[in-house]
């Protein structure tokens, strides 16, 4: 579409294990502030293709563009400092940190201070504000000082998003989010995505069609490595392909 | 524990009491000038353990805050002392810049050595350390012409500290100076840990896949403690020189790197005074333990070694640590 | 001169032979569980005494004490692996590095207690003994033995692993464990036996190495470090690697302390060094 601004784009992106296919020329595009959802059934390739997307894997051919910049060849921290950030489906998260150094830790990060030995980490005070914002905006500033290896599950799954948002990203991957979160609380969950600032990318894998028909301005669907559709929520729900693949095969509608 | 509730409001004066100096700390350091009233013919032996102690804290930096397995880290502390004993005999005796110039010697191979450092974990990061302490060891071994080789470095003569305190027999200016640049090492270290990039240090322990997505450039902190680590492990290879003025290739030796991780796992790890706890109980039991024969002394060491490790994970501070814990 | 290359290079094949036999069980237990077991050497050791032990006190002669070796270092190392490593199977490499290091102190110290600290004597059969000589060059006889043994178990490792169903459930379970313990292989049992095997074969390497390394209770420790380069730079859980990483080793070795006695050793490291840092698996490993 002629004139939106595109913050990411795929062209083509290629990848095999072996003889398997795990993205067939993959060409997405993410426009400022979308709410995107990547859907599809099991082995689909959607976490391959955010792995691709965030440099955790390199394509075998294809490029990825941020902003019109050309950063196939950048590595995964690269990627994030100029503007793509992940979450992960399984949490990666510092156990024995407590979530304000976790936290305070990612955006002396992206400020370049983390390699200051000398200055006390007390005299980090903005980052450390900063820090403190964004766990009271997850509502995690009552846990902030307790080791994160205590958190509830979902206050974990809350410190994968607070993490990411510590790197102030253009794109924001969020790989199942609300994975193995009661159906309750992943509704909050989904209310802080929304939240989220509205010059923001954002792209997430759900398996729950409710949320992602509610949440997402766009659902691109991805079978066998390939896209078999990117489309509004509507156009996607009355797509007989994407009803025989996914839809009815799952059971959902 | 009350401190949670108030730290949820602020986080600032939370984090400023994670890096207080505690009364626990405070009494270790009293404590530590008793051998001079109380234990004088033990003087020696106390500066070689806080020699030790320095070596195991450059050791926990690596290991403990940054998860670099090293079973080499004799390496620095060798060529540290080397250093310190090759400037004496090329005519310069001063003490404290004999430390300073040990000290960057040791950084700079613990620099390019870094390199190789950050390329590889688990057993290889492990065969690459051991490797390349054996690789130090034969080198000096085979420079006997530098070195001494296996007679060890002969004719090291250090001048008075401040062209005023003499190394005396007994050690009082052995431990002084040893427990003053000790003290200095710890400071120094707290500094380190408690910054923002001891932060990202402890980062890059409790989750390696997290710190690229993070953005961090962790192969360049780990490369810079690294350097900083092999600083003070030759500084404190420095001080074994100066205080016993010879230098042998025991210096570098295997048994050297794997005491040390020794020391540290008992005493526990990532807390800096695990290593000095650890070295203090090593050097005190091998002390009295010294008519045994050596066989016998490793089969404790061995034995106390799989205990702490399958029934205190965190050492003996660390155990210490969740007692206390407990019972708050 | 030429004679003299051949000689080395056919001493350091016998050598290489000897540290494939003592490498290749860790190597495979090292790609199976990820599991640094720095004891290895220390069953290794503990075969050469069985050896000894079945020798003198129950006058078993040489041939019939490489099964005793054998079948003890496989049981007494299954026992240990039960009771205590399987515990560390998910701590981390460091916890097991100092917990296997632990244990060879103590076996160390068991084995002065026991036997003395000094060399432990063998008395090989007299047709063992001796050299061959072939072009006016000298073979020694167990060396050749050696070779042949250690070639027949590189035959029987391959063949039991690609071609018995035994061997594909220890391929399969290397390649990925969750895959496995996902197709119903019970990955626990597979371990205890490669591992009772691995470490049988170290114990018989132990008993193998007294006529030509020598035995003392610094065994378990010096000839890890051997173990361990062949390990490293063969890649985990790579017959074919240790095989390949064991002969440049053993002809390296012999050949640099032979030519170049002053820095033999230093170029062994340095080969390490070198090789892992191109190569941080190993020159066969895929991870």
């Amino acid at each position: 579409m002629p004139g939106e601004d595109i913050v990411l784009r795929t062209e083509a992106l290629q990848k095999s294990f072996g003889s398997l296919e795990v993205a067939r020329s993959v060409s997405i595009e993410l426009p400022r502030g979308a709410r995107h959802a990547l859907i599809g059934p099991n082995g689909a390739g959607k976490t391959t293709l955010i792995n691709l997307i965030t440099g955790q894997i390199r394509p075998d051919s294809g490029k990825i563009f941020l902003e019109g910049r050309d950063v196939t060849q950048m590595d995964v921290a690269g990627r994030v400092r100029h503007g793509v950030t992940r979450t992960f489906q399984i949490n990666e998260l510092f156990p024995n940190l407590t979530p304000l150094e976790a936290v305070t830790l990612a955006v002396c990060e992206r400020e370049d201070l983390a390699g200051q030995f000398w200055r006390p980490l007390t005299a980090q005070k903005a980052a450390i504000d900063e820090a403190f914002d964004i766990l009271t905006q997850l509502q995690l500033a009552d846990v902030a000082t307790r080791p994160t290896r205590t958190l509830s599950y979902g206050q974990k799954r809350l410190m994968e998003i607070a993490l990411a948002l510590a790197t102030r990203p253009k794109v924001l991957l969020l790989d199942e989010p609300a994975a193995g979160v009661p159906k309750d609380e992943s509704a909050m969950l989904f209310s802080v995505i929304a939240a989220l600032p509205a010059d923001m990318s954002v792209l997430f894998i759900e398996h729950d069609m409710s949320l992602v028909f509610k949440f997402s301005s766009q659902i691109v669907v991805l079978v066998g490595g390939g896209v078999l559709l990117q489309a509004e929520p509507d156009v996607v729900r009355r797509d007989p392909r994407v009803r025989e693949v996914y839809l009815g095969q799952a059971g959902y509608v | 524990m009350t401190t949670v509730s108030q730290a949820a409001t602020d986080p600032h004066s939370w984090l400023r009491g994670q890096s207080r100096w505690s009364y626990f700390e405070i009494a270790f350091w009293v404590i530590a000038l008793l051998p001079f009233y109380f234990f004088p013919t033990y003087l020696t032996l106390a500066s070689q353990i806080a020699i030790t102690a320095l070596f195991a804290i450059s050791v926990d930096l690596v290991l403990g805050y940054a998860g670099i397995i090293t079973l080499g880290h004799a390496m620095f502390f060798g060529l540290g002392a080397y250093a310190a004993g090759l400037i004496t005999k090329a005519g310069w005796g001063e003490p404290l810049t004999g430390l300073v110039f040990a000290g960057a010697f040791a950084a700079l191979i613990g620099f390019l050595t870094s390199f190789i450092i950050v390329r590889v974990r688990h057993l290889a990061l492990i065969m690459i350390t051991l490797g390349l302490g054996f690789l130090t060891l034969e080198l000096a071994n085979a420079m006997s012409w530098l070195t001494g080789g296996a007679d060890g470095l002969r004719g090291v003569d250090v001048w008075p500290i401040f062209g005023w305190f003499e190394f005396d027999l007994w050690g009082y200016t052995a431990y002084s100076y040893s427990l003053i640049v000790l003290f200095l090492g710890v400071v120094a270290a707290r500094r380190i840990v408690h910054s923002a990039f001891g932060l990202s240090l402890r980062g890059v322990r409790e989750n390696l896949t997290r710190m690229p997505a993070i953005g961090s450039p962790y192969r360049f902190h780990l490369q810079k403690i690294y350097t900083i680590s092999a600083a003070l492990a030759g500084v404190a290879g420095a001080l074994l020189t100066q205080t016993t003025e010879t230098v042998s290739l025991e210096t570098l030796s295997f048994q050297r790197s794997a005491d040390i991780v020794v020391m540290l796992i008992l005493g526990g790890t990532g807390r800096l005074y695990g290593g000095i706890i650890g070295a203090i109980i090593f050097m005190v039991a091998r002390d009295q333990l010294s008519g045994m024969n050596p066989q016998y002394w490793y089969f404790w060491i061995g034995l106390l070694l799989m205990a702490v490790i399958l029934v205190m994970p965190n050492g003996i501070l660390g155990g210490l640590s969740r007692l206390a814990g407990r019972r708050s | 001169m030429v004679g003299n290359l051949v000689i080395v290079i056919f001493d350091g094949l016998a050598f290489g032979m000897l540290l494939f036999v003592l490498s290749v069980g860790l190597s495979v237990t090292l790609g199976l569980m990820n599991f640094v077991n720095l004891a290895h050497g220390a069953f290794a050791m503990l075969g050469g005494y069985l050896a000894i032990v079945a020798m003198r006190q129950l006058g078993l002669p040489f041939l019939a004490a490489l099964p005793v070796a054998f079948l003890g270092a496989a049981l007494i190392s299954v026992l240990f692996e039960r009771a205590l490593f399987r515990r560390l199977y998910r701590a981390d490499a460091l916890n097991q590095v100092l917990f296997t290091i632990g244990l060879v102190f103590v076996a160390a110290a068991s084995a002065a207690y026991l036997f003395g600290t000094g060399q432990q004597p063998i008395q090989l059969p007299g047709y063992l003994q001796g050299v061959v000589e072939i072009g006016g060059m000298r073979f020694g006889v167990y060396r050749m033995f050696l070779i042949v043994v250690a070639l027949a178990i590189t035959v029987l490792l391959v063949l039991g692993l690609d071609y018995t169903r035994f061997g594909a459930q220890v391929r399969a379970s290397v390649d990925n464990q969750r895959a496995a313990q996902g197709l119903g292989l019970n990955v626990d049992t597979i371990f205890a036996v490669t591992f009772a095997v691995g470490s049988g074969l170290a114990g018989l390497g132990g008993a193998l190495a007294i006529e030509m390394v020598g035995l003392d209770p610094s065994f378990g420790f010096h000839y890890l470090v051997y173990v361990l380069i062949v390990v490293s730079v063969g890649g985990l859980g790579s017959i074919a690697g240790s095989f390949v990483a064991a002969v440049v080793l053993g002809v390296c070795d012999v050949a640099g302390k032979y030519f170049v006695p002053e820095i033999g050793s230093f170029l062994i490291y340095l080969l390490l060094v070198g090789i892992l840092f191109v190569r941080p698996q190993g020159l066969f490993g895929k991870r």
